[in-house]
């Protein structure tokens, strides 16, 4: 997809302006964020499982090569084959491949962020296969030309009497007078116009939550059910999924089970936790003749080994931007790209460039909810402020940004004059500010006051008063 | 150089391995041979009646419907009652299940059985689920003749019957009787742990129930068996 991140600024300042956006993050305020307290404090062994995931998913990295060729070969054993895709333009090959050589026209989707990332669906359509998504959320903003707002509420950026107004426009087979206030009048309409699509679709994509070394199998995790019929319903089953997904064993699967639905939508356990292994046995009577995975790396490899090897333990779980004032502000498009919020704000330049993704890991307060709720423990904003400084290093960002952060290096790598400055500034200060206590404008600060006023300072230092404080033994700070 | 190598060659690099480190191939073959088991909470570590309790509780608690029978004899009445409060016609399709085929389904009045695997216009199906799951409040099922994989999604209603003994604690005692069933590293083409019907939150986060599988779960537990 055409990547707008170099334009966040534009783009978030047009999301603040959007009454209906506005609307609609409401939901994601008071969605989410509860449901997940009440399913995390109802687990007293949430934290430890927090710990255990962690050691699973670091021991898997650090061996990342031998469990895909352990998982490759339980995959071929059960009658799969596994095709290995460097890039996005490798693996949208290779799925056209497959698709070609089973004739399809038309593939059904189950919800995947891996196949946002590669751009598949615009590709197959260019190739004159049909994509139908079958995630209502996907299928809502597939019918708008869209793409996700949120890695796990795809349409949370649009309002009950938008989702009407498309679904009027694009069934126009039903009648006109039909009822359509209620969302579960939606639900409904979606699923009659969806059944027959399962049914008459040639190949079925799914992504991957898992992939699990000890059984080759693929795992997806839903609540509507789309995925099953997806990968059931079709002839061809294609799984789309990166190569940080796979775990060693169906206990370490378990592990992580426990933390991914509970960190995103505050279930215990989602609906339907399904583990798909080769293809059709000769005795079914249902399931598809042929299966397929697709391991994409595009970019993964060049975060192992690197400060941002710890985002590969993320599980896409969408609590980081559940909990973000900066997501809840502005929504999931103005990112720019597949990935929004904190995890998008990590993994995008890592995976788009950091020359076009700058803006992302500098969109955050710091105020660290996202690696508080985290269920894989990765430390968000430590990997943001790397790439702060890697933007820094290689002179990504504008001059008046450079100069300002050189001048405060020079303070603050000489103690000294940097103290001597600030008791020279802040009686200053304090005395010009003393009447109205804060500053509506001032020099060089116009980023601050131009959106809210700058208390004025009391007249001394930090380093006066802790001096102070220590010499009279009072150790109360 | 084909994708297989090119991509192993950059993890390789990138972790600065070398491809036959004996080590490293030994911490691989220890953890796929031994799956060490991690944290699993109390919850479900319960005496069996209790264990059966908290499934029920649970599958309750995410919109199942749960009922239990004291026999396998009593599961097609249930299944007839069910059908019949719910104006739905007498008919219901399941696989070849011994279980399911050893029931006394003629006892059942009109009640109509249709073989094999669902189709759309299949309004319930019936499976027997190889396992439930007291901590989540989940079934599992797997694929093959017996249970096919479309009986759990195409029909509205999804009947499920479990016995009491097959209610594990947990989610690693359910899989760990999976690999006692078919080996280890070997597993059915599809296993399905399926926690209440099917739902969907993606308009306005209002929580619907029947998206694209079942829009109910009735569950009958038989307990004296």
């Amino acid at each position: 997809m055409q990547i707008t991140s170099p334009a966040f600024k534009e783009n978030a300042r047009g999301a603040l302006a959007d009454p209906q956006l506005q609307r609609a993050l409401g939901h994601v305020r008071s969605g989410f964020i509860d449901k997940r307290k009440v399913a995390v404090d109802a687990l007293p062994e949430f934290d430890a499982l927090r710990e255990s995931a962690r050691a699973i998913k670091d021991h898997t990295l650090t061996h990342l090569d031998l469990y895909l060729e352990a998982y490759e070969r339980k995959v071929e054993e059960a009658g799969g084959r596994v095709h290995w895709a460097e890039t996005a333009e490798d693996a949208r090959a290779i799925i056209l491949d497959i698709c070609r050589a089973s004739g399809a026209r038309t593939v059904t989707k189950g919800k995947s962020m891996i196949t946002e990332e590669i751009g598949l669906n615009a590709f197959l359509e260019k190739e004159g296969i049909r994509p139908v998504e079958t995630d209502l959320g996907e299928y809502i903003i597939q019918l708008r030309n869209e793409h996700p707002s949120h890695i796990i509420a795809p349409a949370v950026h649009l309002n009950r009497d938008q989702v009407e107004t498309d679904f009027r426009h694009a069934h126009t087979h039903l009648p006109e007078e039909r009822d359509l206030s209620e969302p579960v009048a939606l639900l409904g309409e979606a699923r009659e116009v969806l059944r027959s699509q399962f049914l008459a679709a040639d190949v079925g994509i799914t992504g991957a939550n898992f992939l699990v070394a000890e059984t080759g199998s693929s795992v997806i995790v839903t609540n509507e059910g789309n995925g099953d019929l997806t990968q059931t319903l079709p002839k061809v089953h294609v799984v789309v999924a990166s190569i940080e997904k796979v775990v060693p064993t169906l206990e370490d699967l378990s592990q992580i089970l426990r933390l991914l639905a509970r960190s995103a939508t505050g279930q215990e356990m989602s609906v339907y936790t399904t583990l798909s292994t080769g293809s059709r046995r000769p005795n079914d009577p249902d399931g598809p003749e042929e299966y397929h995975v697709v391991l994409i790396d595009n970019g993964r490899s060049a975060m192992l080994g690197t400060e941002f090897q710890e985002m590969l333990r993320c599980i896409r779980c969408g609590a980081c931007m559940n909990h973000c004032p900066v997501y809840h502000a502005v929504g999931g498009h103005a990112y720019g790209w597949v990935y929004p919020g904190p995890m998008g704000a990590v993994l995008t330049p890592a995976l788009a460039g950091l020359d076009k993704a700058g803006h992302l890991p500098n969109a955050s307060t710091f105020c660290g909810r996202c690696e508080a709720v985290c269920p894989m423990k990765i430390p968000l904003p430590k990997m943001m402020r790397h790439w702060r400084e890697r933007e820094f290093e290689r002179a990504l960002n504008p001059a008046v940004d450079r100069y300002g952060i050189k001048v405060w290096a020079m303070f603050a790598r000489r103690p000294r004059l940097y103290r001597l400055a600030t008791s020279l500034a802040m009686p200053a200060l304090a005395l010009v500010g003393r009447r109205k206590g804060a500053f509506r404008r001032l020099p060089l600060a116009s980023g601050w006051t131009q959106y809210r006023d700058l208390p004025a300072p009391e007249g001394r230092t930090f380093m006066q008063q802790w001096r102070d404080r220590s010499v009279s033994g009072g150790a109360e700070i | 150089m084909n994708g297989r190598t090119a991509v192993l060659n950059k993890l390789r690099a990138a972790l600065g391995v070398a491809r036959d480190d004996e080590a490293r191939t030994q911490a691989v073959a220890w953890r796929l041979a031994e799956t060490p088991t991690g944290v699993v909470p109390a919850r479900g570590r319960l005496p069996e009646k209790d264990r059966v309790a908290l499934f029920c509780e649970k599958a309750r608690q995410v919109s199942a419907s749960v009922e239990r029978v004291a026999s396998i004899d009593d599961v097609p009445g249930a299944v007839s009652a069910y059908l019949r409060a719910r104006n739905l016609p007498a008919s219901v399709r399941m696989g070849t299940d011994a279980r399911l085929k050893a029931m006394p389904w003629q006892t059942a009045g009109s009640l109509k059985v249709e073989p094999g695997p669902a189709g759309p216009q299949d309004e319930a199906g019936v499976s027997f689920a190889f396992a439930g799951i007291a901590e989540t409040g989940t079934v599992l099922l797997y694929s093959g003749e017996a249970n096919p994989t479309t009986v759990n999604f195409l029909p509205e209603h999804h009947i499920v019957a479990v016995d009491a003994s097959d209610i594990a604690g947990d989610l690693e005692a359910a899989l760990s009787a999976i690999r006692q069933a078919f080996g280890k590293g070997t597993m059915p083409r599809t296993l399905n742990l399926i926690t209440g019907p099917s739902r969907s939150a993606d308009i306005e986060q209002t929580l619907l129930l029947g998206a694209h599988g079942p829009r109910a779960l009735h569950l009958i537990v038989i307990d004296g068996s």
